[in-house]
C-alpha cells in the first residue's frame, strides 16, 4: 500500500494540492517595494497603468513588510541601509520571495566603492536578478514572471524551502569568504585606481 | 569679466589685518584665504557688518587636493540677501597638524550637518560644535574619512568585514525619541 497523504514521495493528492497552492501564490504576490535609486522609477513605471504589475497579480504595493510576499530591491543598497533591508526581510511572513533588481542591488553596478553592498545577496537570498541600468519595465515583468514560474515548481511538502537563514556566528548571512568572493571587483573596476 | 576683488576684501584687509592672508578670483567668485585662528570673528563680523550681511551661509565643505603638500581647505561661501552678493572664504590647514576649525554653528543654525558632514567625510574637528558625529557614514563606521586622498576606495576593512559591521548596527538607536514613541501611539501601525 503507498505511504499516506504527508510524504516526501509526490503523488496525485501533493502535485495537484501543490498546483492549487502554487497557481494561488504565483498569482497573488505583493510586493514590498525596497526602492533606493532611478530603478525604483522604473518599477513605479511598471506599477502604473501602462505596464501595470496588477495584471500579474500585485494589485497592491503593501509598503507594510508583513503584509507582502516579494521583497523588490530596486536600486543600489548602501551599508548604510543592509540592516535596514534585513530587518523588512525578517518581518516578511512565509512564504516570501526577493527580486534583486538592477544591476546595482544585484552586484554594486557601478558603485564598487566604500560604501555600497556588492550584491545584496551577501544580506538577503535573493530569488530573481533582473539585470539592466536600470531595467525596462519589461525586463521587471519577465523576472517576475520567472519568479512566478520558480514558484510553481515549489512545493509545500518541501520544509527546506521556507526554512529562515540566520546569522551565523560571525553576524553574517554567508560566510565570510563567499562575501568576500561575491564582492570581488570585475568586468570595468578591477583596473580601477586604488589609492594608498 | 574682467578678475575685480569683491569691495570686501579692502574692508576685511581694514578690519583685520593680516589675518585676511590672501584674496583671489575665480570665474568671477572672490576668493578669500584667512587665519584660521580669526576665522570664526571674520564670518561674525561678515555677518553682521553694515555693509557686508553675508547673512545666509550657502554652504561649508571641505577640499583636499592631491598635492600631499598641499594645504586642506575649509570652505564657506556666503550669500548677502538683501545685497545678492556671493563672497567665498577658506581657511588652509596644515595636514601635518590635528585638522581642527572653530565652529560657526552659534552664528549659523544650519551650519551644524554642514560641518558634520565635512567632519564625517573630511576629518576636521569642528570646535565648539554642539553635536559633531557622522552624518551621511553610519554610526559604527570606523574605517576613517572617505573623501580624504589617503582613503582606498573600496574602504580599508575586506567586504565581509564590512558587511558584519553594517548588520551589527542596532537600528533602534539611531532614530530619535519622536519616532520611538510614535510607535506607541494609538492608530500607528498595526497595533492601533
Amino acid at each position: 500500500m503507498k505511504s499516506g497523504v504527508v510524504t516526501s514521495e509526490a503523488n496525485w493528492i501533493t502535485t495537484r494540492l501543490d498546483d492549487l497552492v502554487n497557481w494561488s501564490r504565483a498569482n497573488s504576490l505583493w510586493p514590498m517595494p525596497f526602492g533606493t535609486a532611478c530603478c525604483a522609477i522604473e518599477f513605479m513605471a511598471t506599477a502604473a497603468s501602462r505596464y501595470d504589475i496588477a495584471r500579474f497579480g500585485m494589485e497592491r504595493q503593501a509598503f507594510s513588510p508583513r503584509q507582502s510576499d516579494v521583497l523588490i530591491c530596486a536600486g543600489r543598497l548602501p551599508f548604510k541601509l543592509a540592516p535596514v533591508i534585513r530587518t523588512i526581510w525578517d518581518q516578511m511572513m512565509q512564504p516570501k520571495w526577493c527580486i534583486s533588481m538592477g544591476a546595482c542591488a544585484s552586484s554594486g553596478g557601478i558603485f564598487d566603492n566604500y560604501s555600497m553592498v556588492q550584491g545584496i545577496d551577501t544580506i538577503v537570498p535573493v530569488d530573481v536578478y533582473v539585470p539592466g541600468c536600470p531595467p525596462r519595465p519589461e525586463g521587471l515583468l519577465y523576472g517576475i514572471m520567472m519568479l512566478q514560474k520558480k514558484i510553481k515548481g515549489e512545493s509545500v511538502f518541501d520544509p527546506s524551502l521556507r526554512v529562515e537563514k540566520l546569522a551565523n556566528a560571525q553576524g553574517l548571512f554567508l560566510e565570510a569568504a563567499v562575501v568576500d568572493e561575491i564582492s570581488e571587483p570585475f568586468g570595468n573596476s578591477v583596473s580601477q585606481t586604488r589609492s594608498a | 569679466m574682467p578678475a575685480q576683488l569683491s569691495p570686501s576684501v579692502a574692508a576685511l584687509q581694514a578690519r583685520f589685518g593680516e589675518a585676511v592672508r590672501r584674496a583671489e578670483v575665480s570665474c568671477g567668485d572672490t576668493i578669500v584665504i584667512v587665519a584660521q585662528t580669526q576665522a570664526h570673528e571674520i564670518l561674525g563680523w561678515l555677518k553682521t557688518e553694515a555693509g557686508q550681511q553675508f547673512d545666509y551661509l550657502v554652504d561649508v565643505t571641505a577640499v583636499e587636493y592631491r598635492d600631499r603638500e598641499r594645504a586642506l581647505e575649509v570652505v564657506y561661501q556666503l550669500w548677502s540677501l538683501d545685497r545678492k552678493a556671493f563672497l567665498r572664504l577658506k581657511i588652509e590647514l596644515d595636514k601635518r597638524q590635528p585638522l581642527a576649525v572653530d565652529s560657526i554653528v552659534d552664528l549659523w543654525k544650519g551650519a551644524d550637518w554642514m560641518e558634520r558632514e565635512v567632519f564625517d567625510m573630511f576629518g576636521v574637528r569642528f570646535i565648539g560644535h554642539p553635536d559633531l558625529r557622522r552624518i551621511l557614514m553610519w554610526e559604527n563606521y570606523s574605517e576613517g574619512f572617505p573623501l580624504r586622498k589617503d582613503f582606498p576606495l573600496r574602504g580599508r576593512f575586506s567586504r565581509a568585514e564590512q558587511t558584519r559591521r553594517a548588520l551589527s548596527n542596532e537600528l533602534e538607536k539611531h532614530y530619535s525619541l519622536e519616532e520611538l514613541s510614535a510607535r506607541e501611539e494609538p492608530g500607528f501601525g498595526m497595533n492601533g
